[in-house]
């Protein structure tokens, strides 16, 4: 497109840019100038492109730069060792890698199911004008600042989640054979579990938005096609629309890994902070994040910052893996649907 | 006979899981608005509980005194306001190459890319950037850090509202002024970008919105401060690390206060997403 433009500005401006002179030709100044300013708001849209794009090599260097000491000390085994002890100056960053991918992943497991359903209802079910207010409300609980939500899971969950729901987890689930080892241990309100539930609510909307999206792709001609034959709305569901969509459903799931590996506030407040690794889902624990919200600003030692550091690092490392498959993944679904229509 | 009555069966069973599934979905919803509702709810009836005037003419007091959130909010306008100031022209011109010049070569492409995996990147590390860069460097906490620390967080969001809204004015409007012999830069900023104004301006207020609650980039940025202050060179207080300090203190009359701040945080942020929306949906219509 703009290849296009580029030539029809090129031969207008030969001749129209300005007023031509009593002898037909252009005043060259005027010309220059305008070609000059042309170059230099080209020049300086593409230098902050490029300023954006070199942000996250700059956040990786600064990163391996600020860890340098406890990677040169520990290496790679810096990653399975469970020793978090700033007293002694011996670190490993199992405990919170761990508490990490066990909030993410208990998180998922609450949050897709709910995401797919209430996807599920604002494109197939709700009425248009039900659609627009529903569908902000569900966007509403991604504009509700970290912290809220890790006040209001500390204050207010945690203890009702304590008294009415742990005992009762503990008493049913508890003793499976097998996974109850997960549910089994004293309640007490924080913890790992809580720190998944809270993560739960908080990346739904992010799910949900991604899978609208994708689900308002499917053409309408097909889902007709199935409804004429006979379908009903779930069928249309569960083997048009799923199937047509699957890769950016995949893609939003991974967009909601993303957001649930890095977030910080709401896990500092509920995870209990605790470098223990336990087989309870109800014990507290620890996550990378919120290793760091609570240390990193009283940390003093040049070990223990570098080591904080390097939390952050292999965080950033996760989540930009993560975030660029679920991209990725939704840049197949659209050039698919390009390459069909 | 019997086929009619398998038959049956097979469409009661269809229609059942039909009816099961639906009816799931409907309570999936519920159950999302649940939790919005719960909190708001919250929010309303134990920050109202603490409002008072004294909120905005009060510094924070030591545990067992009474005091405001005075210097909470100005250090919180002022390093939300330099950094949306900080970011959001760069923002708007790292756009501007994406939309308007972006149709060839790898640049374009490649930053749209990274932007997205910055725009949900983990803010925390954004606050361990900063302070690797920044802080460490001058030896201290400050203001200036804070801001440039939510400078950061903003960019991705404008460039990518900013991408988004100018893709959406018509070729024909560009055409139209490149026949008129209007050179480029001049149609971008006095065509596309007036065509595009509310659009992102939403992107700028979503932006404000965002930085408005963040927390952890500046725990080891901004720091915090007990006092009123206006150096940015300095620790600076601000509501969200105020909140958090004095939700997690011991003290009842800390813990009140911090949910004063989080109601004035809750509902400032989610009527600026309000107001963008409304003002974006008028533009669309």
């Amino acid at each position: 497109m703009s290849a296009v433009l580029d030539n029809i500005s090129g031969v207008i401006r030969g001749n129209s840019s300005s007023e031509p002179d009593i002898t037909g030709n252009t005043p060259p100044m005027k010309k220059n100038r305008n070609a000059a300013m042309d170059a230099l708001f080209k020049n300086l849209t593409r230098f902050f492109a490029f300023a954006v794009l070199s942000l996250l090599a700059a956040i990786l260097v600064s990163l391996v730069v600020g860890s340098q000491i406890t990677l040169e000390k520990y290496g790679i085994s810096f990653l399975w060792s469970s020793e978090w002890d700033p007293v002694n100056n011996e670190y490993g960053a199992l405990v919170p890698i761990v508490g990490t991918l066990v909030t993410s992943a208990i998180a998922l497991l609450i949050a897709v199911p709910v995401s797919f359903g209430i996807a599920l209802f604002l494109t197939e079910l709700a009425p248009a004008w039900l659609r627009r207010p529903l569908g902000t409300a569900i966007e509403m609980l991604a504009a509700i600042p970290s912290i809220i939500y890790g006040m209001w899971g500390l204050f207010i969950f945690a203890p009702l989640f304590k008294q009415y729901v742990q005992p009762f987890l503990i008493a049913t689930l508890g003793n499976i054979p097998g996974a109850g080892i997960l549910f089994q241990g004293p309640a007490f309100g924080i913890g790992v579990f809580t720190a998944g539930i809270i993560l739960a609510v908080m990346i739904i909307p992010f799910i949900t938005a991604v899978m609208r999206d994708v689900f308002e792709l499917v053409p309408a001609m097909l889902k007709e096609s199935a409804y004429g034959l006979g379908a009903t709305t779930w069928e249309v569901v569960s083997r048009v629309v799923l199937p047509f969509t699957k890769v950016g459903v995949v893609g939003g799931i991974m967009l909601g890994l993303g957001r649930a590996l890095g977030e910080t506030m709401a896990v500092t407040f509920v995870i209990g902070n605790a470098y223990r690794l336990s087989s309870s889902l109800f014990a507290p624990g620890n996550s990378i994040a919120s290793s760091l919200a609570n240390e990193f600003a009283e940390a003093s030692d040049d070990v223990h910052l570098s080591a904080l550091i390097e939390l952050g690092l292999i965080l950033f490392l996760i989540t930009t893996i993560v975030l660029a498959c679920s991209k990725l993944l939704l840049l197949r679904l659209a050039k698919s649907e390009g390459a069909r229509t | 006979m019997s086929v009619i009555t398998m038959q049956n069966t097979v469409y009661r069973r269809r229609r059942l899981t039909n009816k099961v599934m639906l009816t799931l979905s409907a309570i999936a919803l519920v159950f999302g608005l649940f939790w919005l509702f719960w909190i708001i709810l919250t929010l309303l009836s134990k920050g109202a509980a603490a409002m008072s005037p004294t909120l905005f003419t009060q510094i924070t007091p030591p545990p067992g005194q009474d005091g405001g959130l005075l210097n909470a909010l100005l250090g919180s306008v002022m390093m939300a306001g330099m950094g949306t100031l900080i970011g959001t022209p760069v923002g708007i011109l790292a756009g501007t190459y994406l939309a308007e010049y972006g149709q060839r070569g790898w640049l374009a492409p490649a930053t749209r890319f990274i932007n997205d995996v910055l725009l949900s990147a983990p803010s925390i590390v954004i606050g361990l950037f900063i302070y690797t860069v920044f802080v460490a460097r001058i030896q201290h906490f400050s203001g200036w850090a804070g801001t440039l620390a939510l400078a950061v967080i903003v960019i991705p969001v404008v460039v990518r509202t900013t991408d988004d809204m100018l893709k959406l004015v018509p070729n024909s409007l560009r055409e139209a002024c490149i026949a008129l012999g209007c050179p480029h830069w001049k149609m971008i900023t006095m065509v596309c970008y007036r065509a595009a104004r509310s659009g992102i301006i939403t992107g700028i207020l979503l932006a404000i919105a965002r930085i408005a609650g963040e927390t952890a980039p500046l725990l080891f940025t901004a720091l915090n401060n007990q006092f009123l202050s206006f150096n940015m060179n300095a620790p600076m207080a601000n509501l969200p690390v105020t909140i958090f300090q004095f939700a997690m203190s011991p003290f009842g009359d800390w813990q009140r206060l911090a949910w004063a701040g989080a109601t004035l945080i809750t509902l400032l942020v989610l009527a600026i997403n309000i107001i963008a929306r409304i003002m974006f949906r008028k533009q669309a219509v």
